[in-house]
């Protein structure tokens, strides 16, 4: 059997490919990291993504670290809904993302870069930054295009602590392509329709009050996916821009996805 | 009209609606441009093996392995996808029903759709009663 659907191997930025309806894919996405003047660490989020509908995927998060010298601990969750906004496919497809989260300071996730999040973030001490819970919303314009075989995303971010804090920015762009459009006539699992490679850019754009580029941190970096049989594995290895950011930052993700998870609660014979 | 219609008229739109649901409503928006594509694949053994082998991974789960349909979702050997032109099948993968629950599969290669278009197409007529399409 071949992969199903290639996803485009982002890990940051989203397309417009949402989950099928009734599939619950089960993912665990994986960052670590040595940056400069900060411990080493690992930080495993644990992802579930069901399609609710055609036009609507939910998703919860549960984010940990681990971090040398110093300990392991629960950051937080996160509960995000993407909306797609036309029915039909166009040129461009808007996607909103709309996201709750309760995480603390300690988490270094780093699903989304927004305001001022610096590679000094690394410093804090999971004491110290599990004892700041932050609990936000977050909104996400996606745009996301399929030409000949390439995704092209960009995403627009927004992010409001509840507390009283002005609105944060950030943005991801990426572009990606399977490695082969045709698929084989014979089972395989190493052959190039099961791969996709791209690369992925993305950042802070400050705040409301100091919208831009600076003070703040910027990654880029190739990214490439295996699907097979419903698993995906998929890896990266995403490079600092600015002084702002850790030099390089490592990423992988395993992930698998139940196909029609909801027909297990249905009654009766499929046919 | 008086808000004594309103009922009538919710009765009237909702019975459109799942006619059309049911007579494959998304054949009608689909443009003549894509309705008289042809299949770059149409006959070719290899791309019908590849199809196969594509929809297994992709469409098996629901439409069933003999895409046969299976629980409420539809047959793919009725009458209507048997006359529905190639590139109407070929915009329906594209675009999905997204409100009907077909998702759209834009992001699998084109000529793989292609494939399992192939495919569907040498997949013989039900001969048991076809499931009521969406």
């Amino acid at each position: 059997m071949q992969a199903a659907a290639q996803e485009p191997p982002y890990f940051v930025t989203y397309s417009d490919k949402l989950e099928e309806p009734g599939n619950l894919e089960v993912g665990l996405k994986g960052l670590t990291g040595s940056p400069q003047d900060a411990n080493a660490f690992f930080s495993p989020t644990l992802e579930l993504e069901y399609g609710a509908t055609g036009w609507w995927t939910t998703e919860v998060y549960l984010q940990g670290q681990a971090t040398h010298n110093d300990s392991a601990i629960f950051t937080g969750f996160r509960w995000e809904n993407r909306f797609r906004v036309l029915l039909a496919e166009h040129w461009v497809n808007p996607v909103l993302y709309l996201e709750y989260e309760n995480v603390n300071r300690a988490d270094k996730s780093l699903l989304e870069i927004t305001g001022h999040d610096t590679v000094t973030d690394f410093q804090v001490s999971n004491a110290e930054g599990r004892a700041d819970v932050e609990r936000a919303i977050e909104g996400k314009l996606i745009l996301s295009s399929n030409a000949k075989g390439w995704n092209f995303s960009e995403n627009f971010i927004a992010e409001k602590n509840l507390a009283n804090e002005p609105w944060e920015f950030g943005y991801a762009v990426a572009a990606s392509r399977p490695l082969a459009l045709v698929a084989r006539s014979r089972d395989c699992i190493f052959c190039r329709q099961n791969f996709a490679a791209g690369a992925e850019l993305y950042g802070g754009l400050a705040t409301i009050h100091d919208f831009g580029l600076e003070g703040t941190s910027h990654y880029a970096g190739p990214t490439l996916n295996f699907n097979l049989r419903g698993t995906t594995i998929g890896f990266s290895p995403q490079f600092g821009l600015n002084d702002n950011a850790a030099t390089v930052l490592w990423r992988f993700r395993v992930s698998y996805e139940i196909q029609q998870f909801r027909d297990w609660f249905r009654k009766g014979e499929p046919r | 009209m008086s808000t004594k219609g309103w009922p009538k008229l919710s009765i009237l739109l909702a019975c459109s609606s799942m006619l059309m649901a049911a007579s494959g409503g998304w054949l009608s928006k689909v443009p003549d441009a894509e309705r008289r594509r042809v299949n770059p694949f149409g006959g070719n053994r290899e791309a019908v093996a590849a199809g196969a082998v594509l929809f297994q991974s992709n469409c098996a789960t629901c439409h069933g392995k003999d895409a046969d349909g299976k629980h409420s979702r539809p047959s793919l050997r009725s009458e209507r996808v048997a006359h529905a032109t190639d590139g109407e099948l070929a915009w329906l993968l594209k675009n999905g029903s997204l409100w009907k629950g077909m998702p759209s599969w834009s992001s699998l290669p084109e000529q793989q759709r292609w494939q399992i278009i192939a495919y569907l197409r040498s997949l013989p007529p039900q001969t048991t009663e076809p499931r009521r399409a969406k």
